[in-house]
């Protein structure tokens, strides 16, 4: 059995870039719901609890007092729908994690970590130290850079004029080239980027992203088998 | 803390965790081989490319930056991939 706390700490190495890049992101949040009238308190709650950045974001533009809190689960169920697809790819590599563990794995599953999950288990064994190690780096600075936020709130830069905002962009586009290993990937994101750009440009909210990710796997299942390049 | 609010939170929390956990409750359907299993196989690069293809092509300087850290990517380490992107997207916005 590999070493806990080395797989624990190889988890956090990997997250440690994409967390750093994720922190004005944070701190923008805790800015916007300051603004909308959130206590820092109630901001560091939204993170810790919700912890799904689009969906934080999105609930800032519908917010008012009272909270409209059936809209606000809807509206984060609906944006949240991809991490459904996310977690039954993910599901069958933490198979060997205890019950209480998948329960909190999917707690912690946000984007990033499920992208850095799936990417370590393309190579190797996904070990629940490894996971965690991924889960918690983001988790925690998430959190800190959400109150951060809310306490200065206006003096943050906006991160477009740096290229900050690509960051994850960038991310991705270092993942996606991992998990590429021979031409039958190709069809898969031209008919994901496809199908993305055309809801992108014609239907409001995140559909976009479940939309592709559908065109994508379905052109997947219908390529020929043991063709080769 | 006012109720509203935290009833509002605790409420988008629960649907959040509904999404993530509904996935994992049904992962262990998936058959080992067949078109259903490859579509599985094929969703973490289906998914992320459609997470970032309209941010990709929604300026000059974001298709720049995407196609700097591609290449950087396939042979160098991710962090240098990173910071190669958003030098590259920082420049070309600067140069307007």
């Amino acid at each position: 059995m590999p070493n806990l706390f080395s797989e624990a700490r190889a988890g956090m190495a990997a997250m440690l870039p994409v967390a750093l890049a994720a922190l004005p992101f944070g701190m923008l949040f805790g800015a916007e719901a300051a603004r909308q009238g959130l206590s820092v308190a109630e901001a560091l709650l939204m993170s810790l609890t919700v912890f799904a950045g689009g969906a934080q974001f999105m609930s800032m533009g519908l917010w008012a007092d009272p909270a409209p809190w059936l809209a606000l689960a809807l509206a984060t169920f609906v944006v949240n729908l991809r991490h459904a697809l996310m977690a039954a790819s993910l599901s069958g590599k933490v198979a060997a994690f205890t019950g209480w563990q998948r329960g909190a794995a999917a707690f912690l599953m946000a984007d990033e970590t499920w992208a850095l999950a799936e990417r370590r288990a393309f190579g190797t064994r996904l070990t629940p130290a490894y996971y965690f190690g991924v889960a918690l780096t983001l988790y925690v600075l998430w959190s800190i850079s959400t109150v951060a936020g809310a306490l200065v709130g206006g003096l943050i830069p906006e991160p477009g004029r740096y290229g900050l905002d690509f960051a994850f962009p960038a991310i991705f586009i270092c993942l996606i080239t991992g998990f590429v290993k021979d031409w039958k990937a190709l069809p898969v994101i031209a008919a994901s980027a496809g199908t993305a750009l055309v809801l992108h440009a014609t239907v409001p909210g995140m559909w976009f992203v479940l939309g592709g990710g559908i065109a994508g796997i379905t052109v997947a299942a219908l390529l020929p088998v043991g063709r080769r390049a | 803390m006012n109720g509203a609010t935290v009833l509002a939170i605790l409420a988008m929390a629960l649907a959040t965790y509904a999404t993530r956990i509904s996935g994992f409750l049904v992962g262990h359907w998936l058959p080992d081989a067949g078109p259903v299993r490859r579509a599985f196989d094929a969703l973490p690069v289906a998914v992320l490319t459609a997470l970032i293809a309209p941010v990709i092509l929604s300026g000059r300087a974001e298709m720049a930056g995407a196609v700097v850290a591609a290449a950087l990517a396939l042979r160098a380490p991710m962090l240098v991939a990173l910071v190669g992107g958003i030098v590259t997207v920082a420049l070309v916005r600067a140069m307007g």
